[in-house]
């Protein structure tokens, strides 16, 4: 029982910080990125080909993966996302599937559509015994990593000035702008970050959820659920609604195996429909 | 501005204007091409979804990720009916429609609130649940295998669906012309025209007396139907159902194509679906493996260059050649006349 | 020149004298999933096939060979249109492929309206081959392998087991027919899993399994999914608790064996083909493979694409370039030959595929990993059809 539930708060954990950066886009620039598994996947590849062609530690490959997705993701910004803002949903969904479809299509020329693995350091194999449940290590290695990241975003978005000024351009841009705040600036720096961290997801996850050139499209829904389930509007939001469903997930497939789609769809479709914002948003 | 006579405007613009005459004569020109027939009839079929996702989309503001539900469902009941019930495709065709209209009436509760998002995941989470219950639902649809099985009677009585597609492509586009009329119809009548009201201002059209709601379950309705209908047609003119007609990637390819093609006027499903067809085809019998590339690379391009464009350049045709037109025929009347003098 | 030409097509013309349709080249149409979920496969087909006509060049009793491949995407609908398509347009005398069960279901109809013969090189459900008299494969069916691995499990102390199978038509295939020899010799199913084909996570599977402490677990997940599978499995710990793992040889596809780490050693498989395959037919194969897909090992699909070649060019040559559906079929059935995966047959009653079933072991062999055959079941047929 211990054992899952702490499978399922490190499945809840990886896909938020996969789709954290998603949604601070989303409520920040009301942009619908569906490109977000991209950085993700991206992430993954960088991590693959450090550890099992260069030969870099895993532990050091995770901050490259970071810095490396983040890079990829101030580059897009700038050149190509940044003329998409004062686009409607429709042309903005439009561009990042095109996107979506060139990135699953030149990694699959790249790399090849095999699946790739990660191959983990001994120090994370295998299992611990902690009161009488078994607990994978590398399991514990994501929620602790994770815990201190979704901590680290909550201290930056409260505690510091970026995080106050992100706050005021997230609930009122215009007056924002008005008091000299440079969102655009703001911007592209937390969609670095969001690209990064998804990047960063991508390479923990490939170990648990596999990674090969369909990734961004196989996991879009997930992140959608997380953000749209979550609310745009905090941290918060998204991490409970990813724990949620990454815990639902997980004993769902224990416990009813049969049913476990139809809980997941139908527990969406009702918060969704009782909570049209979100289950954690702020009301307003 | 107060002096327009609003009546007159509003039928002027329901008056059927050469580049639309034009555009279903080269459609039904198309029947002469019997080497592309296989393809036109899956054009045919898009276009009929994509129609349908337009009438909610582009008429009522209603985003759907998820509107496969209503084409998987129609051909499904059309299998089923083909196989248990009737081989006629008529019947199927009006079962299906029938059976698609009540899902999608007790559906619309669901979209009649909510944001954009809100929406997308909603009638996604939707389709998805459809395609889990066909998945389970093995004794009845075949499951992962498919429905098999399937034996259509004659067109009419008189038409058997041959291997060349003809007439599978003259059913479906005869089917499509009489949709699409009837469509037309529809949205330019004082029922259409309270929808885009409802679309560009939910709260004033409620202010001045517009039902929201039970215009949006209407509309939301009808374009089930219209999705029921192009889901049977798929069935009938292929003779198999499997389970990705409910899939995601209906309703994305789907959305897509409205998108392309341009939201709120009509033609933009049917045009997007020749377009994204005939590329898809083209492209993939190119390059097999990398085609998503390419498609990748025009949507983004489509984009950045500005969407309505191509619309854009089709309008200033049309305009520029009703101008020479009508300087023509007006130089040639003025031409006459003083040759009378 | 024009002499020349007009003579060879004379000499052509009196060899076929009974032949109607004597055109110069025979087209071969290919749908294969090329993108998306089951891309590997369509990978492996298309490049097997282009591999065998390099090294057997394209000309077949004075034919032409031309293959058109087209991405169907694992799509039933899109598959049949594109292989209609390629009979009404392009003329093709011979059709193949077919990445999974439902878009061969799809086709069937179509081979027997058009008498084409469809040569299935990779889907795997038992029931294909009885939807068209045109219909013949050279894949494998899953029956085969599974079978065979619970006759081995009945014979090697493995009492009680948990399958684990992806929920799709192979994977209640493969459970039905595992869990029919498996009970019938002795054992005990404890607990029979459905895995939804897009898991991304197999936790609560393995837990739920574990928890019924069974000697060992039957999986059957499409080859992709495999490695994480396996990396699940030893990450629970499941390796050290005695639990084997054992089932049809997808789970340990040669494709991606390498990269799964050494927490796949000893996993004991029942399948068609290893790359590891000891014969002189399987080395060149494999290094001709490798050395035209950047290094890129081939598998069990790999030989289904092979070896569905090698049919449609022997047939060729039985008949003489005849490209009659019916004289290609009866040429096709019971033909023998050597593939790289050992000898191989079509069932002349049937038009399914005879072969070897070899339970293999994963050993680390020359710094890599491989599928070790260590015992063979000769000249197996399709059980799932024997029994009915």
């Amino acid at each position: 029982m211990v054992t899952l539930l702490f499978d399922g708060l490190a499945y809840g954990m990886l896909l938020f910080v996969l789709a954290c950066g998603l949604s601070v886009t989303l409520g920040l620039m009301n942009f619908i990125n569906l490109a977000h598994g991209a950085f993700a996947m991206a992430g993954g590849y960088i991590t693959v080909v450090l550890t099992s062609r260069a030969g870099v530690p895993f532990l050091a490959a995770l901050p490259i993966a970071f810095l490396a997705s983040a890079a990829l993701g101030l580059l897009f910004e700038r050149t190509l996302y940044v003329h998409m803002y004062d686009k409607s949903h429709l042309d903005q969904v439009l561009f990042s599937i095109g996107l979506v479809f060139m990135a699953v299509a030149a990694i699959d020329y790249v790399m090849g559509s095999q699946q790739q693995f990660i191959t983990l350091p001994d120090y994370l194999q295998g299992r611990l015994d902690i009161a009488g449940a078994g607990i994978g290590r590398y399991r514990l290695f994501i929620v602790v990593l994770c815990g201190v990241l979704a901590a680290l975003l909550q201290w930056i978005l409260v505690s510091t000035r970026f995080g106050s000024r992100l706050r005021a351009a997230v609930d009122d841009q215009r007056v924002a702008r008005g008091l000299g705040i440079n969102v655009g600036a703001i911007f592209a720096l937390t969609f670095a970050a969001g690209s990064g961290l998804a990047g960063l997801g991508g390479a923990l996850g490939a170990e648990i959820l596999g990674l090969d050139p369909n990734f961004p499209l196989k996991f879009m829904i997930y992140f959608l659920i997380v953000v749209t389930v979550g609310g745009t509007s905090s941290i918060t939001g998204p991490f409970l609604a990813s724990l949620l469903l990454g815990i639902a997930d997980v004993a769902g497939k224990y416990y009813i195996p049969a049913l476990e789609p139809f809980i997941i769809y139908t527990l969406m479709i009702v918060v969704l429909i009782l909570r049209p914002q979100g289950l954690f948003a702020r009301a307003r | 501005m107060s002096n327009v006579n609003v009546p007159h405007l509003l039928l002027s613009r329901h008056r059927w204007r050469w580049p639309e005459i034009a555009f279903w004569l080269a459609a039904f020109a198309c029947l002469l091409m019997p080497s592309k027939h296989l393809i036109l009839n899956e054009i045919a079929i898009l276009a009929l979804f994509a129609l349908s996702l337009d009438l909610i989309l582009g008429y009522a503001g209603i985003v759907s990720l998820g509107h496969a539900a209503f084409l998987g469902a129609g051909a499904y009941i059309a299998g089923l009916f083909a196989i248990h019930v009737n081989g006629d495709p008529l019947l199927g065709l009006l079962a299906a429609a029938a059976a698609c209209g009540v899902l999608g009436f007790i559906t619309s509760f669901l979209v009649l609130r909510g944001s954009d998002l809100t929406r997308l995941m909603i009638t996604l989470g939707v389709a998805l649940l459809l395609g889990e219950i066909a998945n389970r639902a093995a004794w009845l649809t075949g499951g992962a295998d498919g429905l098999q099985g399937i034996t259509m009677g004659r067109l009419l009585g008189l038409f058997e669906f041959d291997l060349y597609g003809r007439t599978s492509f003259t059913y479906s586009l005869v089917v499509l012309f009489v949709l699409f009329l009837l469509a037309r119809r529809l949205i330019h009548s004082p029922f259409g025209h309270s929808l885009t009201a409802i679309r560009d201002n939910p709260l004033r059209a409620a202010a001045v007396g517009i039902p929201v709601k039970r215009r949006l379950i209407a509309i939301y309705t009808f374009a089930a139907i219209y999705a029921g209908i192009a889901g049977a047609l798929l069935t009938q003119t292929t003779q198999f159902v499997g389970l990705d007609v409910l899939s995601f990637q209906r309703s994305a390819d789907v959305m897509l194509v409205v998108i392309i093609g341009g939201a709120g006027y009509l033609y933009g499903g049917l045009i997007g679906a020749l377009g994204f067809k005939f590329l898809q085809d083209w492209l993939s019998a190119l390059t097999p493996q990398y085609w998503h590339f390419w498609i990748g690379l025009i949507l983004v391009a489509l984009v950045l260059i500005g969407r309505d464009r191509p619309r854009r350049l089709l309008h200033s045709v049309q305009k520029y050649v009703t101008n020479r037109w009508q300087s023509l025929t007006g130089s040639k009347a003025a031409g006459s006349s003083t040759g009378g003098a | 020149m024009k002499a020349k030409l007009l003579s060879v097509a004379a000499a052509a013309a009196a060899l076929l004298a009974t032949s109607a349709n004597a055109q110069q080249t025979v087209k071969v149409g290919l749908s294969l999933p090329m993108t998306g979920q089951q891309q590997s496969t369509g990978v492996q087909i298309s490049s097997a096939v282009k591999l065998y006509m390099q090294l057997h060049g394209d000309t077949v009793a004075g034919k032409k060979i031309e293959v058109i491949i087209k991405d169907d995407g694992a799509v039933p609908d899109t598959a049949k249109r594109q292989v209609q398509e390629m009979i009404v347009n392009d003329k093709v005398d011979i059709v193949g492929g077919f990445g999974v069960t439902p878009v061969a279901l799809a086709i069937g109809p179509l081979a027997t309206q058009s008498k084409t013969p469809a040569v299935i090189m990779a889907a795997g459900t038992s029931i294909i081959t009885e939807r068209s008299p045109y219909f013949v494969r050279t894949s494998f069916t899953l029956p085969q392998s599974s079978v065979i691995i619970a006759g081995w499990a009945v014979e090697n102390n493995i009492k009680k087991v948990v399958t684990l199978v992806s929920d799709y038509a192979p994977g209640a295939d493969a459970q039905a027919s595992f869990k029919g020899r498996f009970t019938a010799g002795g054992g005990q199913v404890l607990d029979e899993l459905k895995v939804p084909l897009a898991s991304p996570d197999f936790a609560p599977f393995l837990q739920r399994a574990a928890d019924a402490k069974p000697d060992a677990i039957f999986v059957f997940v499409p080859s992709g999914q495999g490695g994480t599978f396996m990396k699940q499995f030893t990450e629970r710990g499941l390796d050290k608790t005695g639990i084997k793992v054992i089932g049809p040889g997808d789970v340990t596809d040669d494709d991606l064996l390498n990269g799964m780490g050494d927490a796949v050693i000893g996993t004991v498989t029942a399948h068609l083909y290893s790359a590891d395959h000891q014969s002189a037919a399987n080395k060149a194969f494999v290094e001709a493979f490798k050395k035209a897909n950047k290094g890129l090992r081939p598998n069990f699909m790999a030989v289904g694409g092979y070896d569905g070649m090698h049919l449609i060019y022997e047939a060729l040559k039985k008949t003489n370039g005849d490209t009659d559906g019916d004289k290609l079929i009866a040429a096709m059935k019971g033909m023998k030959w050597e593939s790289p995966r050992g000898p191989i047959s079509i069932d002349p009653e049937t038009r399914d595929i005879v072969q070897n079933i070899y339970i293999r072991r994963v050993e680390r062999k020359n710094g890599e990993l491989y599928n070790v055959e260590f015992a063979t079941f000769e000249a197996v047929k399709d059980p799932g059809r024997a029994k009915k």
